[in-house]
């Protein structure tokens, strides 16, 4: 009984930090910025969601599979969103209007104008 | 025996481990095909875990790697309501930007564990490494600073001394 209501309680934190995210994929102005909300929230909401299944369902096999996704969720996630973002700046996808430094494209050019000299 | 064999032998115990956890064994047939599974893994992909020949202070490394995971978990809680509370202003208060940071890890590893955590930590988000000069492209949601050195110590500089226990 203490153990069900552990375990939702924990589903109902994931699902609110799912949420949160989601929104910041709505209201966040470029792909950058979108892919930050997403990562962190998404991934700390999922792992709650997972955990609170995991405390329902006690040590069996189905527990054990849901503490396994997390630890991929830990894995995938942050590369997966490293490899959008380095993808969507390398083909050229603009920052927002408020960015204030790209210190990533300025490096990019002088790597360029370097192989042009040669 | 060589370092290649024992990696795969390692990977053999553990993906074993890892399927009788995932199934649910009341037959003798789960256990063989999680064997021959097992065994069909480790050949593959079995000579990338281990790289070194010796492991030293391996109690202290795993108190380390210990450590590192709760100050992760503290700094991934803190992450989560940054972004909450960027979301639900409703003036959305950023000042994104790329910055770039300098680290000292030299294995791939554990660069690729320092990237992972600066992924999940609040406000920012890895978009490029450059393995020769060591340096890392990082997307900041609110630039405090765009000095290099400044920005080490402020991103980088959480996890890297951890880290350089952990793996070195």
């Amino acid at each position: 009984m203490i153990r069900e209501i552990i375990g939702m309680a924990f589903i109902l934190i994931g699902i609110t930090f799912d949420f949160f995210g989601v929104l910041g994929l709505v209201r966040l102005p470029d792909v950058y910025n979108r892919l930050q909300a997403a990562t962190k929230c998404v991934t700390f909401g999922s792992a709650g969601i997972l955990l609170g299944v995991f405390i329902k369902q006690g040590f069996n096999n189905f527990g054990f599979k849901a503490l396994i996704g997390i630890a991929f969720i830990f894995l995938t996630s942050p590369v997966s969103a490293h490899a959008i973002a380095r993808a969507s700046h390398r083909s050229g996808i603009p920052l927002t209007k408020e960015t204030v430094i790209d210190q990533y494209q300025e490096d990019n050019e002088l790597k360029e104008s370097g192989k042009k000299d040669v | 025996m060589t370092i290649k064999n024992r990696s795969r032998i390692t990977v053999f115990i553990l993906s074993f481990l890892v399927w009788l956890a995932l199934t649910h064994i009341g037959d003798i047939q789960e256990v063989i095909a999680g064997l021959i599974v097992a065994f069909i893994v480790s050949a593959v992909a079995g000579k990338f875990l281990l790289t070194t020949e010796k492991s030293e202070h391996i109690i202290k490394r795993f108190f380390s790697a210990i450590i590192y995971f709760f100050k992760f978990l503290w700094e991934m809680i803190k992450a989560n309501f940054h972004v909450a509370y960027i979301v639900l202003n409703p003036n959305l208060p950023i000042k994104p930007g790329i910055v770039k940071i300098k680290t000292n890890l030299t294995k791939d590893s554990a660069i690729t564990v320092l990237t992972n955590s600066i992924t999940l930590t609040p406000g920012t988000l890895t978009v490029d490494v450059n393995p020769e000069t060591k340096e890392i492209y990082i997307h900041w949601i609110d630039v405090l600073s765009t000095d290099v050195e400044e920005n080490t110590r402020l991103i980088g500089g959480r996890f890297e001394k951890l880290l350089t226990e952990v793996f070195e």
